[in-house]
């Protein structure tokens, strides 16, 4: 039972890589999760995070690497390894012709829970993904948004120290998906959870950690914060104001790229008087300067500029991901490094 | 062992979910009538016995079982349950084991649903219930090697009119090569050792022992091991398919 002790991550993945044929879809994936931690997994389609999660899972076989899941060998204990996993495979599937009671109990049974152990673990799951009123219709029968949930409650059935979720809020209504992540936080204290996503809000809304991976390599590793600090939007400001003559606003330009913070500006024409600026930020050597936003809005008072609107981004986090990823198109990219140094410089 | 249990008890539950079960036994049980009463000519034979009866068994599963075993692994790999299944902490074998034995299970509830034939043919005359009873088990047990080459069928293919027709293809080799029709094509060029061979690999031959009332270990040998040799295929399969 070595490495189950607390400090010890409870997820532990080094080298992992998966080879169909010539194609490599894993590649050399190295990470830790600890208690406590929502890990984003995130990638363009086809990147190979589906793969990855089937091989935590211990479903499908690895070419190389090593899994450890609560300091259980996938490869060779898996059956140990799964005791203390819930697994949400890609699409939530689920026996189409019982109901989802029957499934939680015969899931309940395989997972050898047993007369009021049983009751109590399905009366809680149904309760955390509110499936009471379908309990006895055919699952087949149900909304996408009960099927998903079917399948959220078969995972975390047995109360388990790690949660594996390959997109749980995919097909979700905004309302179904704003429950499901409310649900992923509150259970987030005392697991270790990985999931899959390509919604990025989702990232935002519920990730401690982000992990991008594309090609089957990750290519950024940080906390949300951490990657939108990587855009170039990270710290830019957007103002809108409105000026009476060209001259004003060829000033007003003139003076907002004058600024100590500011790297670029870009400027469009609104209507009529109204005119938008986009101030992008430069990178912060120290933290005594004060923000841009602040900067803008101090010169927009003394310049007595008729300001509609102003505010400041956190940084887009799919630019980051577009800038990290390539789309289908092999080899079109930038190395991965180059554009590394694009963000900071 | 639990969980082999309780994937049994899934996997059979799901075929009564289903109309498919009450389709395959209202046309087993009505296929197995007319064979006997019309084909079989079991009044005009004036025997007491139900030799005509189990003699069409083997034709009947030929295109039967295949429809019971074709959805076992198909289903499951297309509809994405595999993966759930086998992540769960469950051993490999279980779940091979397991869906078998539940499919297993319910042919012999439409083999058992047979027995008014039995009663006929006790109300009618005075046949040899040993031998009628050996001829169940023995027509149990073929159903149980049809149904281990389905199973092995069903993980080869995610499509379940493929898994359909590859059993019924192998099925049919597996009845066939104990019919003089091969038999005969063999007799005379090769030894006889090969022949028996050849025959020995027969459904039918097995089958047709087992029927004289007689059941002998070789026979039962002769199926566990088939059995067992495509459940191990059967997992092997699995297995190279889950490796990508």
């Amino acid at each position: 039972m070595s490495g189950s002790g607390s400090s010890s991550p409870m997820i532990e993945i080094s080298g992992l890589t998966k080879r169909f044929g010539p194609f490599v879809a894993v590649d050399n994936v190295s990470f830790d999760v600890p208690k406590g931690q929502v890990l984003g997994f995130l990638g363009p389609n086809g990147a190979g995070k589906s793969p990855s999660m089937k091989m935590i899972t211990g479903f499908l076989a690895m070419t190389v690497g090593d899994v450890r899941v609560c300091g259980h060998d996938v490869e060779t204990n898996p059956m140990a390894a799964q005791k203390r996993m819930g697994y949400l495979p890609e699409g939530a599937p689920a026996y189409g012709e019982m109901t989802p009671i029957d499934f939680l109990r015969f899931i309940a049974e395989i997972r050898g829970l047993r007369g009021a152990d049983a009751a109590n673990a399905i009366g809680l799951a149904v309760e955390r993904t509110t499936l009471a009123p379908v309990l006895d219709q055919p699952i087949e029968t149900l909304s996408k948004g009960f099927k998903r949930r079917v399948g959220l409650a078969q995972a975390i059935l047995h109360d388990p120290d790690v949660l594996i979720m390959d997109e749980p809020t995919d097909g979700l209504d905004p309302n179904q998906k704003h429950q499901v992540r409310l649900l992923i936080q509150e259970m987030s204290q005392d697991k270790a959870i990985i999931i899959s996503t390509h919604i990025l809000e989702e990232v935002e809304a519920v990730c401690d950690r982000a992990l991008i991976i594309d090609r089957g390599r990750i290519v950024a590793d940080g906390t949300p914060a951490e990657l939108m600090g990587r855009s170039r939007w990270h710290d830019a400001v957007t103002m809108t104001a409105e000026f009476a003559a060209a001259e004003d606003v060829a000033a007003a330009d003139a003076a907002l790229r004058a600024l100590p913070g500011t790297s670029s500006v870009e400027h469009s024409e609104g209507d009529g008087p109204s005119n938008s600026f986009t101030i992008f930020a430069a990178p912060r050597p120290d933290d005594t300067s004060p923000p841009l936003a602040e900067q803008v809005a101090v010169l927009a008072q003394d310049k007595g500029w008729q300001v509609k609107a102003l505010y400041a981004e956190k940084g887009r986090l799919d630019e980051v991901f577009r800038m990290l990823t390539h789309s289908d198109a092999p080899d079109g990219g930038k190395p991965d490094i180059v554009a590394h140094e694009e963000i900071s410089a | 062992m639990s969980q082999m249990y309780a994937i049994f008890k899934r996997e059979l539950g799901s075929f009564f979910a289903t109309p498919l079960a009450y389709v395959f036994i209202v046309i087993f049980l009505l296929a197995i009538g007319a064979f006997t009463f019309y084909l079989g000519q079991w009044y005009e034979a004036g025997e007491a016995s139900l030799r005509g009866f189990f003699g069409f068994h083997p034709w009947l599963y030929l295109f039967l079982i295949p429809a019971i075993s074709m959805r076992m692994w198909a289903e499951e790999r297309k509809s994405g349950t595999m993966e759930l299944l086998l992540t769960l902490p469950a051993p490999f074998w279980a779940s091979v084991v397991g869906k078998y034995l539940a499919a297993w299970a319910f042919a012999a509830i439409a083999l058992v649903l047979t027995f008014p034939i039995w009663i006929t043919v006790n109300y009618l005359g005075e046949p040899d219930n040993g031998v009628i009873f050996a001829s169940y088990i023995g027509s149990l047990l073929m159903a149980g090697g049809y149904l281990a080459i389905g199973s092995c069928m069903s993980a080869v293919t995610t499509n379940q009119v493929i898994a359909f027709v590859l059993s019924v293809v192998v099925c049919f080799l597996f009845t066939l090569s104990g019919l003089p029709l091969v038999l005969d094509f063999f007799a005379g060029w090769v030894p006889q050792a090969v022949l028996n061979t050849i025959a020995g690999f027969s459904f039918v031959t097995h089958f047709d022992a087992i029927m004289d009332g007689v059941i002998d270990v070789r026979d039962i040998v002769y199926f566990a091991s088939l059995i067992a040799f495509w459940l191990v295929a059967t997992g092997i399969v699995i297995d190279l398919k889950r490796a990508g």
